[in-house]
């Protein structure tokens, strides 16, 4: 009985079977349905009574003022204050010397030393030796730095790079701290989850502007930000790790009388190696996405040459920069992984500490000999004549792509033409929907669908971020932002679900997609806005198609990886029954996949609401355009509070979207 | 077990370096970076605008070739951020301000004393509202606010609402757009362009298939050169009169653009700083240069050489004197 849902379809044929109960009895069944369709009348009639459901004035609080008077405050105090002096200048200052140190060790290493370098940490990451996994990840790393240096791209490369190794180290020691109060006590563990998310929802660029005031421009913000948007997932696994240690082994520790501090050093820490190198992992990875948006407070690196790029909508000028940013997350990836993959290889676990020296002092002379012969050769910097230009032939090609697909193509228009219908026939109806419906139709209806999905923690939870919404005076801007977002989820789990499911099913569709899928993920969000500007000149559309694409690989992938990971004995029980290729997918392999497709939707949500800043830079996404305008204009009340509302907007479709029971079981997953 | 100890020993480590954070932390920070000293290296702030790219790249050119200073770096960062750099010492010059942050230029330049100004760009920086002329020509009732209204509907677009559509300004730039149109009861909404570019882009495409638009728009702007635009009448700018901003109905001032120093660059950037406060061109030899770089796709440095080599007499004038 492992697919108790086939059971329906069967019964439903039998003869004999008793009749099926009229409509109005059916509905009578699930009062939760009755509730909501209730609700939506009300809405729906109040809508059209009203015709404009603007959240009254006098429920707003001021939040402006003591924004702008804390602003004032920090632009005054900055400089004299001993919250400064003693404490957060020091953290600037720190951060500052520390990356401007790794930057002339970098430096000083010149490009052979440095290459050298990620070519042997990487091949001793992957385990040393002959093997292949070892020279498959010193041969990334070498195709990474060489391809870096061919475009050009060689000194903003190492800023980034000098930006994240400090960054990275930080934001590792502080999450494994966190992760270790949060896998250690249970109160400890609620009362950081909802900071943890909080952490990765709030948009970076509505706290960028503080920061600026606080910590001064460039690499100290920067710093602070990255580090901010890195630790969760390394505290997180971290957590998971302690928590997820095998029983009996703490156990067998304990009856051999080890202290609670000894348990945890030599049984709970080992065990949980492999979720921390996980951890490790993503935070490197969201440390190099937050590097590049850092360019906008003027942290340089290789967020700049594509963020100037989008000035003049270049995308010829923007691509070497981008491909560099991909290389880099591919080597770290694959030297981190490779690292992770070593701890389950039995082979590895004999080499003796002596060789392991060896190995590391291999290492060490390699690259001190690189840089020598480096600097002998008086080449500390990368050759100029060794640089290939590639804008002109792109742009040859992007120019192209413009021209044709923007407007008369027989039968399917052109990119300008969907962009206006998507407008016209999705994004105004939905928007006239959401504005139109007076306020408290609204949390009424959102409280009673978090209710019939999460019970009643979730319908509190979603009437008070809307509620907040309302009271911060943002409720247009971000009913117009609620609309773009919604048309952009729902195009996303469309596509994701649908070529997820495809990718499951058939294997050569996997393969083709997963170098796409691969570089999508990893190329910084500014580089999508380009090609947008040029086929759907900014504007709303633009803006959902770049969040679509941002958030697709993600929900591709969980969704592949869910429908593939179902017990193959509930499949192939189906499959004796008789169940037909749409009989299969629907009734074993989507319900059983169920929590899988479900995780899809949270990404789903949190990376298209990550995108509705990124999308303001072209016009899109309301409460996008506030933020970078409260960043721009130095204009802190404006930009905090849509990042709030922005927030606020996650936990809604958080919650509508999750039943109770899976959040919680995520959360301590 | 040695699994273990590698732990043990990393989170010594990274305890000892908490450790260091927290003993520093016993002394006063240094509150700057307290300017570079000698014109060694300059930094350059620059602005997301085309236009102030062209300065700044046609200045670092100068700067590095003829006055051998060793490293000019040009830094992105829009206006706010570029004052707070000024002030501390992080940037040494801002030269194309369009006014747009009067409390930072009371507090750095009169009351903290660490930006000074390096005199006029010799530019003259004009917004406005402005629509194609083969639109103006037919219908010139949109040249003026006062009737703008009449034609409001050959405006519509899906982003409009049933209202005429404005094309707006990118988030950073000076504007009044929104409190005229409330102000002057126009039927109008704007649409957000989130940048330059994007506008440049969008108005491009009109112009080509001869469509009517209105847009916020400026002059030096390179655009001006490939198309005719007809400015509409708003009511005269007078001082003050958009202070409080939301009861705006004047238009925009002109405003001549403006250098600004880190003051300590100023005072000890010796032959770089002096050039700097000698800079100075026109609006023509600005657009030039950023029509290469936006529109012929030349990157800054190109452009800027080709300049150099074609302008000599121009820019010899602003080298220190002997």
């Amino acid at each position: 009985m492992s697919a108790p849902t086939l059971d329906r379809p069967v019964k439903a044929d039998a003869p004999g079977a008793p009749q099926p109960p009229g409509p109005a009895a059916r509905l009578m069944a699930h009062p939760k349905a009755v509730l909501l369709l209730l609700a939506l009348l009300v809405a729906v009639v109040s809508a059209a009574v009203a015709g404009s459901g603007e959240w009254p004035g006098d429920l707003t609080v001021d939040v402006r003022t003591p924004l702008t008077d804390f602003n004032e405050w920090l632009v005054d105090n900055r400089t004299t204050h001993p919250l400064f002096l003693y404490f957060l200048l020091h953290i600037s200052n720190t951060a500052e010397s520390a990356v401007d140190g790794v930057f002339s060790a970098l430096e000083s290493l010149g490009f052979l030393g440095v290459t050298v370098a990620a070519v042997l940490i990487a091949w001793y990451a992957g385990g040393a030796g002959l093997r292949r996994r070892a020279l498959v990840t010193a041969g990334t790393a070498f195709g990474t730095f060489a391809v870096i240096g061919v475009l050009g791209m060689w000194e903003p490369a190492m800023d980034t790079l000098s930006l994240m190794i400090v960054c990275v180290a930080v934001a590792a020691v502080i999450g494994v701290l966190l992760g270790l109060l949060a896998g250690l006590s249970d109160r400890a563990e609620r009362m950081l989850r909802p900071v943890f998310d909080t952490m990765q929802v709030l948009p970076a660029f509505s706290y960028l502007l503080p920061f600026v005031l606080i910590f001064d421009i460039g690499v100290p913000s920067a710093f602070v930000a990255t580090v901010i948007y890195a630790v969760p997932p390394m505290a997180r696994l971290t957590a998971l790790g302690l928590r997820g240690a095998d029983p009996a082994a703490l156990e067998a520790s304990a009856s051999l009388g080890a202290s609670p501090l000894q348990r945890l050093w030599t049984a709970r820490f080992p065990l949980a190696r492999k979720q921390m190198l996980l951890g490790l992992n993503q935070t490197i990875m969201m440390s190099l996405s937050m590097v590049v948006l850092a360019t906008v407070i003027g942290a340089g690196g290789l967020g700049e040459p594509i963020y100037k790029a989008l000035a003049v909508v270049d995308v010829g000028q923007a691509l070497p920069p981008g491909i560099a940013i991909v290389l880099l997350a591919i080597w770290l990836d694959r030297t981190t992984a490779a690292a992770g993959e070593r701890l389950d290889d039995p082979e590895e676990g004999v080499r003796t500490s002596r060789t392991a020296w060896l190995l590391r002092g291999v290492v060490a002379a390699g690259i001190a000999a690189a840089t020598v012969i480096g600097s002998a050769l008086g080449r500390q910097e990368w050759p100029e004549n060794w640089v290939v230009s590639i804008a002109d032939p792109v742009n040859d090609v992007t120019g192209w792509i413009e021209r044709e697909l923007s407007a008369g193509i027989p039968l399917i228009g052109g990119t300008q033409t969907w962009a206006d219908g998507f407008a016209v026939y999705v994004l105004n109806p939905l928007r006239s929907a959401l504005v139109g419906t007076p306020w408290w139709a609204l949390l009424v209806v959102a409280g009673i669908l978090a209710y019939t999905v999460g019970r009643l923690r979730a319908a509190v939870t979603v009437v008070l971020a809307l509620g907040a919404i309302g009271a911060m005076g943002l409720w247009t801007r971000s009913m117009d932002t609620l609309s773009q977002v919604i048309a952009a989820l729902a195009l996303t789990l469309l596509i994701g679900f649908a070529v997820g499911v495809l990718a499951a099913r058939v294997g050569w569709v996997e393969r083709v997609i997963r170098p796409i899928l691969d570089t999508l993920q990893t190329l910084p969000a500014f580089i999508y806005l380009i090609p947008m500007i040029a086929l759907f000149t900014g504007g709303r559309f633009a803006g959902v198609a770049a969040s679509v694409l941002y958030a697709l690989p993600a929900v591709i992938r969980i969704t592949t990886q869910g429908i593939r990971q179902i017990d193959p004995s509930a499949l192939e029980a189906a499959r004796s029954l008789g169940a037909s290729t749409g009989q299969q997918l629907r009734q074993v392999q989507i319900p059983l996949a169920r929590p899988a497709l479900l995780l899809a939707v949270n990404q789903g949500v949190v990376l298209v609401l990550s995108m509705v800043v990124i999308a303001g830079m072209i016009g899109g996404g309301a409460l996008g355009v506030d933020v970078i305008k409260g960043l721009t204009k130095g204009d802190l009340a404006l930009g905090l509070t849509a990042g709030i509302a922005i927030v606020c907007l996650g936990v809604l479709l958080d919650r509508i979207s999750q039943p109770a029971a899976a959040v919680k079981e995520r959360g301590l997953r | 077990m040695k699994h273990s100890k590698r732990i043990r020993t990393s989170l010594v480590a990274g305890a000892g370096v908490l450790g260091m954070f927290a003993l520093s932390a016993c002394g006063a920070a240094e509150t700057g970076k307290g300017g570079g000293g000698g014109s060694d290296e300059v930094t350059i702030t620059v602005p997301s605008w085309v236009g102030a790219q062209a300065n700044a790249e046609v200045a670092k050119v100068i700067l590095e070739e003829e006055l051998d200073v060793k490293k000019v770096t040009l830094q992105t960062m829009d206006e706010p951020i570029a004052w707070d750099a000024l002030n501390s010492g992080k940037a040494d010059a801002i030269l194309e301000d369009w006014d747009g942050q009067p409390e930072k230029q009371k507090l750095y330049i009169d009351q903290k004393k660490t930006v000074v100004k390096g005199g006029d760009l010799g530019v003259t920086g004009h917004i406005g509202w402005f629509v194609p002329k083969y639109y103006a020509d037919a219908h010139p009732e949109v040249t003026d606010i006062k009737t703008l209204n009449k034609v409001a509907k050959d405006f519509k677009s899906s982003e409009s609402e049933g209202k005429g559509e404005f094309l707006g300004a990118a988030p950073s730039y000076t504007t009044y757009d929104e409190w005229l149109i409330k102000n002057h009861k126009l039927d109008f909404k704007i649409k957000e362009t989130g940048a330059e570019a994007a506008q440049i882009k969008e108005i491009q495409k009109k112009y080509a298939a001869k469509e009517p638009f209105i847009t916020y728009w400026w002059e030096p702007q390179w655009l001006n050169a490939d198309i005719e635009l007809v400015e509409v009448k708003l009511p005269e700018f007078t001082e003050g009169c958009n202070e409080p901003k939301e009861k705006t109905e004047c238009g925009y001032a002109n405003t001549p653009l403006q250098k600004y120093l880190n003051a300590d660059f100023a005072k000890d950037g010796g032959d770089a700083a002096q050039f700097l406060k000698n800079f100075k061109w026109t609006t023509e030899q600005q657009n030039e240069v950023s029509k290469w770089i936006a529109k012929d796709k030349m990157s800054g440095e190109e452009a800027a050489k080709k300049w150099v080599a074609e302008n000599k007499e121009t820019w010899e004038a602003w080298l220190p004197k002997k």
